[in-house]
């Protein structure tokens, strides 16, 4: 058990007239080596949960622990988690500063006290791994195209070598090419290091395709916390929330109604292709 | 910190205060101000206090909220308060060691106190009961006069009604970007001065860029909105006095009369 969250509760603007319950009663746990997708509507709760797993905001009341330690006794080092709980904030190429991208990526592990030699070692790694040209390391951030400055804001967490890796809605205001960049080396880093991964996203499409465990926010509590087949079966009250299962979903289902037996519990366009490809077969040999 | 500054936060409740003109609430607001510096003694105070009692319990906001602005300037308060009772020269109350403190400068400890405290109160009342923008809507529109000698009045409205709104969105934004930093190992908070100064980098850079985003694009949609000034600009809710604001006219000329006859003006 990495991450451990117990009756966690939330209030933005706590005493003053703007007094609003953000997260309600959240019981989770996170296993090492998970690749997870937070999924909610705007305003559901989510960013606010993952700021709570590195220690950034305090819960109002509950307990979360870190590898069996509750992260706010006294004492505890919290700088020292946010190194080992890596977020990700939503368009993070805001926080970029430095006057070129190597110094950018190297405030992060600096800020951990290594020797210079192993910062800058980090530092490239970490570039390298998000898939950076090599001509760009040495030029303004502010000169990158989006999607750049965005891996460059990434590979300024990778270089602190976290166990987990939290990305707030990575792929928000991308282009549909940059977006299946940024997922494919997500995905790729996943297999590379078996690190723990939570994706955060508004959109089910993006998501369903990665992960193996989604959980679904709404007004502040978990709605759903499952494997994406499963949660998916409950299109209906997805839907009132605001949200949708993948095209694939509706597609076999629309399939199934019509009267074929396919698994209607698809979630990717491979598995659903499969599916039909599976049922062609067994029909083609009937006759 | 920042959030301790209650001016310029509004309290969103239902009351008539709330619902009165700006106009009446500024021009009230300064006279109230004014009153305070002129009232000679402390019956006077009496009247004040009863007049702002009245005001905050109509206003449905809670006390509390008013107090927070004071919080902000108690120690300047306090060292005005201090200076004037012990520095004022006069006839000898009594004396400690060194320290004298003359009935004169009691006299105007206490005042500066009543004056310091109510300015702050009197003006929270203000801004905690109006929105930002129906304040400076009631500005332009006490201002207008000036238009005739060449006052951008409208201009000068817009640029308040602005930077207003833009500090809680820099507000959030800082708060994001501080966020941000911390997660990626920024300390804010330990080390010595010079190390807390440089600490700041990581913070302001990205605030100012930022800002500067945030101006252009307001910028460019004001002019796809085809905006160029006050020049023949109408407003969709014109300030048109009502009732009531006759009616808070009147109390506060009221409350003029009292103030003049009791505390000498």
């Amino acid at each position: 058990m990495l991450i451990q969250l117990e009756n966690v509760n939330y209030l933005y603007g706590e005493g003053t007239a703007y007094e609003t319950t953000a997260l309600k009663n959240i019981n989770l746990t996170i296993e090492k080596g998970q690749l997870i997708g937070i999924i909610g509507h705007t305003g559901s709760g989510k960013s606010t949960l993952v700021q709570h797993l590195n220690g950034l905001l305090k819960p109002t009341s509950g307990i979360i622990y870190y590898k069996g330690q509750d992260i706010y006794e006294k004492g505890y080092d919290r700088k020292e988690l946010r190194g080992k709980v890596g977020l990700v904030f939503q368009y993070p190429e805001h926080q970029l500063f430095e006057v070129d991208v190597f110094k950018d990526v190297c405030f992060g592990p600096r800020n951990f006290g290594l020797s210079e030699q192993e910062v800058e070692l980090r530092a490239y790694e970490a570039l390298k791994k998000v898939g950076l040209e090599d001509e760009c390391f040495y030029q303004s951030p502010f000169d990158l195209s989006g999607g750049q400055k965005r891996r460059v804001a990434i590979a300024g967490i990778l270089a602190m070598k976290p166990e987990v890796l939290i990305l707030d809605e990575p792929t928000a205001g991308l282009d549909p090419k940059g977006r299946d960049e940024i997922f494919s080396q997500i995905k790729k880093l996943r297999e590379d290091t078996g690190m723990t991964v939570i994706l955060v996203s508004h959109s089910m499409e993006d998501v369903a395709k990665y992960v193996e465990r989604i959980i679904v926010m709404d007004h502040g509590s978990i709605l759903f916390d499952n494997e994406p087949k499963e949660v998916f079966t409950h299109w209906e009250k997805l839907e009132n929330i605001g949200l949708a299962a993948p095209y694939v979903t509706y597609i076999m289902r629309k399939l199934h109604e019509k009267g074929l037996p396919i698994d209607i519990r698809a979630t990717t366009i491979e598995e659903a292709v499969d599916s039909i490809w599976d049922w062609y077969e067994r029909s083609k040999e009937k006759r | 910190m920042i959030r301790d500054i209650t001016l310029g936060q509004y309290y969103p409740v239902d009351s008539l205060l709330h619902k009165l003109d700006p106009r009446v609430k500024l021009s009230g607001t300064l006279l109230f101000l004014i009153s305070l510096f002129l009232i000679k003694n402390i019956w006077g105070y009496g009247i004040a206090t009863l007049f702002l009692a009245y005001v905050i319990q109509s206003s449905k906001v809670p006390f509390k909220y008013m107090i927070r602005g004071l919080r902000a300037v108690l120690l300047l308060l306090l060292v005005t308060v201090l200076f004037n009772l012990f520095l004022t020269q006069g006839e000898t109350l009594f004396q400690i060691w060194r320290l004298r403190i003359t009935k004169e400068g009691l006299r105007i400890a206490v005042f500066m106190a009543f004056r310091l405290t109510y300015l702050i109160i009197g003006s929270s009342v203000m801004t905690l009961t109006t929105t930002p923008n129906h304040l400076t809507d009631g500005m332009e529109s006490l201002l207008s006069p000036l238009k005739r000698i060449h006052v951008p009045v409208h201009e000068i409205a817009m640029m308040m009604s602005i930077a207003l709104r833009f500090i809680p969105i820099l507000m959030e934004e800082t708060d994001k970007i501080m966020k941000a930093q911390m997660a990626r190992g920024a300390d804010f908070e330990s080390g010595n001065m010079i190390k807390k100064v440089k600490s700041l980098v990581p913070l302001l850079v990205p605030l100012f860029i930022s800002a500067f985003r945030r101006a252009n694009d307001l910028a460019m949609a004001m002019e796809a909105r085809c905006y160029q000034g006050g020049e023949g600009r109408t407003k969709m809710k014109p300030l048109i006095y009502q009732k009531r604001d006759y009616g808070a006219y009147g109390c506060l000329l009221v409350y003029l009369l009292i103030v003049a006859a009791v505390g000498k003006l």
